[in-house]
């Protein structure tokens, strides 16, 4: 039994992909219960598609550094979700819409700029789907440090962003910076997904913010309460699906995703037979 | 021009600058006020004003424009023409303006308890990076126990009834210490039982002088619980005691094709038909 929980953790490479799992997961879990409360899994999926042709433009230029990649995407994600904000804000279009526009036009735009490489499929297959068996140890620096910052910030304004998110209009009254409140939450999701960007990949982004929060949700009638089950339960997805991963040779990112999927089955499940109602 | 605004409000809310409340003008003044949606107008020409302690009954058919009026006092929508003050300021200098929803646009499975959302009326006050200290935690309490909810404060908010949940609310701006309080629609959809305990926690707001301005559809409650009164179809029909408000003309003139008066023996019956949502009938267009 020990041996099978040990003999993974012999490589180093998967100690830092299970280091790496952890932190993403829990960070991606956090900010992920106010995508889950505010209808918002459409954008964060959007979002996470959009930062591909910044990614493209990183890739092409930087000589293969990662931080470059990272910095190239971190800008691409923070002026997508304003754009996304600006088309829906100032048009008759609708905000789902516009969505919809802004994020198969980019990813058009990043799997173009990709193609023009010739080892394009295998590339495009890692920022698709991940690559977390490859995260360096600089890798994880900055992953620590930009998921820090951000449950800092969501720890600095958790009263803040309780009222925006349950009562806006009461935001409003108690006269909150709403419109500034509002943009530092997008700027928050669009450094999650780029912090996650390694492990999961662009598909499957949506899973590791919403799945884990999902799932908390079911469990909890409480906010502080549901951040912190829904951390839990996605650091035990990415050990998890790690293990699966290596045992059953199939693809990390979808190992962690399908582990997080089966364990909200498991939940929704128990909580039918039981009878549990809201 | 929106960002600078923006920034005045952060720096004002987090430097917690706020407008005084002189005690000898009107608690709120309305001013040949103008809203409009898109080009189409929603308010026109409503001039009226409250003073400490007034219970205005807003009532009129629907589309008419109350919950835009109310949330024009509230500083949350900003008029097209026309003046708002409360205590002689804008109301976007104010905490002390509670807006209490609909019932029905609150999303009541979201994860918090009774208390929490009764805290939320604190969080004007407590500012950036502070939790709630030991005078926080008293206001809620209080709160609670004006309303009768301190056994049921540890309730999700999904559990309570539709009375629990209105009075929750007054809870809430009881402890924002709200001094005008905005009440959108709170009586649809209550039994007669929780409707009478409402009056009962309106009465005692009454008492503390607290200005309060309620949209309504019972033109009988209007005329039987409020002390003023003001009849609204975009413009403003009527405005004073429901005796000199509510009359067959301008309920006929509000109404217009919507409601039909009755003689009977004892006096003047009106039918009102506000049966649906947006001032959309079934059958009609869209």
């Amino acid at each position: 039994m020990m041996d099978v929980i040990l003999a993974p953790l012999q490589y180093a490479f998967m100690v830092r992909g299970m280091v790496a799992a952890v932190l993403v997961g829990v960070v991606c879990a956090v900010v992920g219960t106010y995508i889950v409360l505010r209808g918002m899994a459409f954008f964060g999926d959007a979002l996470a598609h959009a930062i591909l042709p910044g990614i493209a433009v990183g890739y092409l230029l930087g000589d293969g550094r990662r931080g470059s990649l990272f910095w190239w995407a971190l800008v691409t994600a923070i002026l997508s979700s304003l754009g996304i904000g600006a088309i829906s804000r100032n048009t008759k279009i609708k905000e789902d819409t516009a969505i919809g526009i802004i994020f198969a036009g980019t990813f058009a735009l990043g799997v173009a700029l990709i193609s023009t490489v010739r080892s394009y499929s295998v590339d495009l297959a890692h920022f698709l789907f991940g690559n977390v068996l490859g995260v360096q140890a600089d890798d994880l620096w900055r992953m620590g440090f930009f998921g820090g910052l951000v449950l800092l910030t969501i720890w600095a304004f958790y009263k803040e962003f309780m009222v925006l998110s349950f009562d806006p209009i009461l935001a409003a009254t108690l006269r909150l910076p709403v419109r500034l409140l509002d943009f530092l939450l997008l700027v928050v999701i669009a450094v999650t997904i780029v912090v996650a960007l390694q492990t999961v990949g662009v598909a499957l982004m949506v899973a590791m913010l919403v799945t884990p929060a999902a799932t908390a949700y079911l469990l909890t009638h409480r906010l502080a309460v549901m951040m912190a089950l829904a951390a839990a339960l996605a650091s035990l997805a990415g050990v998890v699906g790690l293990y699966a991963s290596y045992y059953l040779s199939i693809a990390s990112g979808s190992a962690i995703v399908l582990t997080s999927t089966a364990i909200f089955g498991l939940v929704w499940g128990a909580r039918s037979l039981l009878w549990v109602r809201d | 021009m929106t960002i600078l605004s923006e920034l005045q409000r952060t720096s004002r809310h987090w430097s917690k600058q706020r407008a005084p409340h002189p005690s000898d003008i009107p608690v709120l003044r309305v001013q040949d006020l103008r809203v409009a949606y898109d080009g189409r107008v929603a308010l026109e020409g409503i001039s009226f004003s409250l003073h400490r302690g007034d219970r205005l009954a807003v009532v009129g058919p629907n589309g008419a424009g109350k919950s835009t009026l109310l949330k024009v006092i509230a500083g949350v929508l900003s008029p097209d023409d026309g003046k708002v003050d409360v205590f002689g300021h804008e109301p976007g200098g104010h905490i002390c303006i509670a807006y209490l929803p609909q019932r029905n646009q609150v999303d009541w499975r979201f994860p918090v308890r009774v208390a929490d959302v009764v805290m939320m009326g604190r969080v004007g006050r407590m500012g950036l990076f502070r939790n709630p200290r030991r005078e926080d935690h008293q206001r809620v309490h209080q709160a609670l126990e004006t309303v009768n909810l301190t056994d049921l404060a540890d309730r999700q908010i999904s559990q309570l009834s539709g009375g629990q949940q209105q009075r929750m609310f007054i809870a809430r701006a009881l402890a924002q210490e709200a001094e005008l309080v905005l009440m959108d629609e709170p009586l649809s959809g209550l039994d007669v039982q929780s409707q009478e305990d409402v009056f009962v926690i309106l009465d005692a707001l009454r008492q503390q002088e607290v200005t309060v301005l309620v949209s309504l559809h019972d033109l009988e409650i209007a005329a039987r619980h409020f002390d003023p009164v003001l009849l609204l179809n975009r413009q403003l029909v009527g405005f004073g005691p429901a005796v000199q408000v509510l009359t067959p003309e301008n309920l006929l003139h509000a109404y217009s094709g919507h409601l039909r008066l009755v003689e009977t023996g004892e006096g003047t019956l009106a039918l009102g038909d506000t049966c649906c949502d947006e001032g959309r009938h079934a059958g009609e267009p869209r």
